[in-house]
């Protein structure tokens, strides 16, 4: 054990804490402690670390899901408008076998989808890594699967191997 | 309304756009909530609120305070990454809930073709 387990982690609670209290010698000092504290407390919970390989690509990710959430913002918006009660399209869940593993890329998977409107992220089989979405449309919507399988999966897997 | 008097009528048309598209966007959401006819056609519906709605309004503050300059934008952006970071795991857990009680009633949702509603 070192002094700091998760250097990415204690560095980035250190950042949120001076942007909630503002930039002072006395708070630079407490934010130091709280990042170090927050960041051994994370060691112990979760033995894996959080490393991201390809900082650039994660650039690239963020761009591709925050075109996404636009897109299905207005989706999902005008199929409440139009037509909340289901009548011309058709929710259901989508059963997805993921080949990620890593949990923090997980948790990031999780969070896309979830911010996305029009998918939710049900459950995480562990047995066989098995996803279980929910989706708003079926019938009009892109393949989630596919959007899944190969435009944020192999993302994650490249940024978090 | 000190603020508005020191903004160029450009920018204050680009927030005022961000901020209403954000919030029409959570309206709706807050409508879907209402109108949707099950419960995991409802789950969706907040998210329009949690993403672009919420994105939307934060967006027009950042511009807006960054052109007056009087302070950071950063608590901003800050915002939004706890509401992105903290959105799933409610979200996850309501989804659970609702899948554990139905296999427990014996209606399993497990096939694409699912719960018509």
């Amino acid at each position: 054990m070192t002094m700091v387990p998760h250097p990415l982690v204690s560095f980035v609670i250190a950042v949120l804490w001076l942007i909630l209290t503002g930039v002072t010698p006395g708070q630079m000092v407490l934010a130091v402690l709280v990042g170090l504290v927050a960041g051994a407390a994370f060691g112990k919970l979760t033995a894996e670390r959080v490393r991201v390989r390809r900082p650039g690509l994660m650039l690239l990710l963020v761009g591709r899901v925050f075109l996404d959430i636009i897109r299905s913002n207005y989706q999902v918006a005008g199929l409440i408008l139009t037509d909340a009660r289901g009548r011309r399209r058709r929710s259901g869940f989508v059963r997805i076998t993921l080949d990620l593993t890593n949990r923090n890329a997980l948790a990031m998977l999780a969070i896309i989808i979830t911010s996305t409107p029009g998918t939710a992220w049900i459950e995480l089989d562990p047995d066989d890594n098995g996803l279980l979405l929910h989706v708003f449309d079926l019938k009009h919507d892109q393949d989630w699967s596919r959007v899944i399988k190969t435009r944020y999966e192999p993302l994650l897997m490249e940024i978090f191997r | 309304m000190t603020h508005l008097e020191q903004l160029p009528p450009s920018v204050a048309i680009i927030v005022a756009v961000l901020v209403a598209v954000g919030s029409v966007l959570t309206l709706i959401g807050a409508l879907g909530l209402i109108r949707l006819g099950n419960f995991y056609d409802r789950l969706h519906a907040p998210t329009l609120g949690t993403s672009w709605g919420a994105g939307g309004i934060l967006l027009g503050s950042v511009i807006m305070f960054s052109t007056l300059g009087s302070r950071l934008v950063v608590p901003e952006l800050f915002l939004g990454l706890m509401m992105l970071v903290t959105t799933p795991v409610t979200l996850m857990v309501l989804g659970r809930a609702a899948l554990h009680r139905d296999r427990a009633e014996g209606r399993i949702p497990h096939d694409p073709s699912g719960p018509a509603g």
